[in-house]
């Protein structure tokens, strides 16, 4: 058009100009996503080829926040190891433990008390809605909305108070111990937990008028990022990821750990294995949970007794009993240095945890310390997907089906 | 669906054994969990008959990991951990290796093995032929070493900080001269030294 040096005419029909567009080969080219992006959750780097606008490839680079987990828990007594669990998923430490004391406790073959079971069961749901509050919201938040996780931190914040007034600390729990939990609950704790999971379903009511109905949250969900069932085996998810696409399986229902076999609950599916299905499980699973948090708290009433074995080679004594009894104080120090030994052979024991199987496998020499420790996250293998989920899609869905995906970068890495 | 008895995992590896003999070079069944060994040169067709095997079902591959045992001749452990969602039954394979031997690659039946073969490559260095990207996973851009080996020091060799003057990170051997390990395993049950004086004893 440039080299048309015709003076221009004074009226330009449609046809005309149709004509003078030409058509221009688009470049295909390569953007990082990440590591510092909001969206990223963490410290992921995404290599996303693009074509326009639409994803032709993603090639994740992971590692960035990797710690040398496992290499750190060869070093480490079984009873040094327990804090490295909560640096794992970090907005469920609890669960996390949970895997590695049951990994221990299926080798040492200890028998946990019926208090104990209930108040680890009550804090791994606890954890189960910290972890979907934290998800679901900031899934909202990725795709545009800001109000959520600022009402989602607040309840957090309430359940981070139950973790500090259970152990001492908001976050870093290592309250779940090989035997049992570390200290009871007090009365008051108890107690208030109940209020809370009175309170609780009034906020989510709150947050279904937000989220649930929302024009633009459905737009950028609905039909993003499906999985069908046969892609849902295939690549090893589990978790939310298998339930949204409609395969009922649930750790707690078919293979039950704790006492999860005398609970009431039920486990949603999804239909259609997109974003928004796994969402929708997700705001399910948190009413679940409350449901199980009640009856747990009905049963710690009417179940007092000790919250751990009373096998004094594995679970350190009470601080009273060490004031009178000198084997007490023997075993004190022993296990605080040396720690126990635990039986030579190979366990895997796994929690559903709120992303999914979260599994330990566990190698013993004989020796105070694990030869092999080997962690199943389960955000690893449901971030190796990102690449054929996003395939096709626009840039903007990249977000969402991460958002859906609930990774969270100290269990990948590890 | 019932509760996984020792007598079901018997029949398993029964059943195992008998359909796939050419690969199975044992099992064993311990902690209510069944470990199969099988033939490293064997695992594609052992995990595909695993798979697609009306009476096996498993469907998925949970975890595959390295074990390394130094003091063996081949030295590497490759585990497999299957699932079977419609069985409600969990299974562990473990096939040996050495530095040099390429265990093949099980991508092609289950297609998230792809990572979890990456990040046994990373950290142990076992190679897996037949993999379509086999690169690092979880290290750094640039990193030398296995560091879950049993002979790669905690502390490994590099340490990185930020330099102000160059305006950029810098990589340099580390300063740590030891990682303190306390022994604190007691001489009367299992410690494998002689005790500081004990030598007299049979002056």
């Amino acid at each position: 058009m440039a080299d048309d040096m015709t003076p221009l005419p004074t009226v330009v029909s449609a046809e005309a100009d149709v004509a003078l567009v030409t058509e221009t080969k688009v470049r295909k080219f390569n953007i990082n996503f990440g590591p510092q992006h909001p969206a990223a959750h963490g410290v992921l780097r995404l290599v996303l080829e693009l074509d326009g606008e639409v994803v032709e490839r993603v090639d994740p680079h992971i590692g960035l926040l990797h710690r040398g987990t496992e290499k750190l828990i060869e070093a480490r007594t079984y009873l040094q190891n327990t804090p490295y669990f909560d640096r794992l998923d970090y907005v469920a430490p609890m669960n996390q433990e949970h895997a590695f004391v049951l990994a221990i406790e299926k080798m040492l073959g200890l028998e946990v008390p019926k208090r104990a079971q209930l108040i680890r069961v009550l804090f791994s749901e606890i954890g189960r809605i910290l972890s979907h509050l934290l998800n679901v919201t900031t899934q909202a938040m990725d795709v545009g909305a800001l109000t959520p996780p600022l009402w989602g931190f607040e309840q957090r914040e309430k359940l981070m108070v139950f973790y500090e007034r259970a152990c001492g600390a908001r976050l870093h729990a290592n309250y779940f111990r090989p035997g049992g939990v570390h200290q009871d609950l007090p009365e008051a704790l108890i107690a208030d937990i109940d209020a809370w999971c009175v309170a609780f379903p009034n906020y989510m009511r709150d947050m279904d008028d937000l989220i649930t109905g929302n024009r633009i949250f459905k737009q950028r969900n609905v039909d993003i990022g499906v999985v069908t069932r046969q892609e849902a085996l295939d690549w090893g998810f589990s978790g939310v990821m298998v339930r949204g696409s409609g395969i009922a399986w649930d750790l707690r229902r078919n293979q039950p750990y704790e006492c999860y076999d005398e609970m009431e609950f039920d486990i949603p599916l999804g239909k259609n294995g997109d974003c928004y299905d796994r969402y929708l499980c997700r705001m399910e699973e948190m009413r679940q949970s409350v449901r199980i948090m009640r009856q747990c708290v009905a049963k710690l009433a009417q179940t007092p007794g000790p919250v751990m074995t009373e096998d004094y080679k594995v679970v350190p004594p009470r601080r009273a009993d060490m004031k009178r009894s000198m084997e007490a104080l023997i075993h004190h120090f022993k296990l605080y240095t040396e720690g126990f030994h635990v039986p030579a052979g190979e366990v895997y024991a796994c929690v559903e945890a709120p992303k999914g199987e979260f599994g330990v496998f566990l190698v013993a020499d004989g020796s105070n310390k694990p030869y092999r420790c080997k962690i199943r996250a389960p955000g690893f293998h449901h971030l190796q997907s990102m690449d054929w989920m996003n395939r096709g899609h626009m840039l903007a869905d990249v977000s969402a089906i991460l958002g859906s995906l609930d990774i969270v970068f100290g269990e990948v890495d590890r | 669906m019932s509760i996984v008895t020792k007598e079901r995992l018997a029949a398993l590896a029964e059943q195992i054994t008998a359909k796939a003999a050419w690969a199975v070079t044992g099992s064993s069944i311990a902690f209510g969990e069944l470990n199969i060994e099988a033939r490293a040169d064997q695992i594609v067709p052992l995990l595909t008959l695993l798979k697609d095997d009306a009476d096996f079902q498993f469907q998925q591959l949970i975890e595959l990991c390295g074990v390394d045992y130094p003091e063996r001749p081949l030295r590497f452990d490759v585990v497999y951990l299957l699932l079977s969602l419609t069985k409600n039954l969990r299974l562990r394979i473990k096939v040996q290796t050495d530095e040099d031997t390429a265990v093949p690659s099980v991508t092609g039946v289950y297609p998230n093995a792809d990572w979890c073969e990456r990040e046994t490559f990373d950290m142990y260095g076992v190679f897996f032929s037949g993999h379509p990207d086999l690169r690092r996973i979880l290290t750094d851009y640039g990193f030398h070493g296995h560091p879950l080996r049993k002979d790669f020091p905690m502390t490994g060799y590099v340490e990185v900080r930020y330099d102000d003057s160059l305006k950029r990170v810098v990589y340099e051997p580390v300063k740590i001269t030891e990682y303190r390990a306390f022994d604190f395993l007691s001489p009367w049950e299992g410690a494998q030294y002689a005790l500081p004086g004990d030598e007299k004893a049979k002056v």
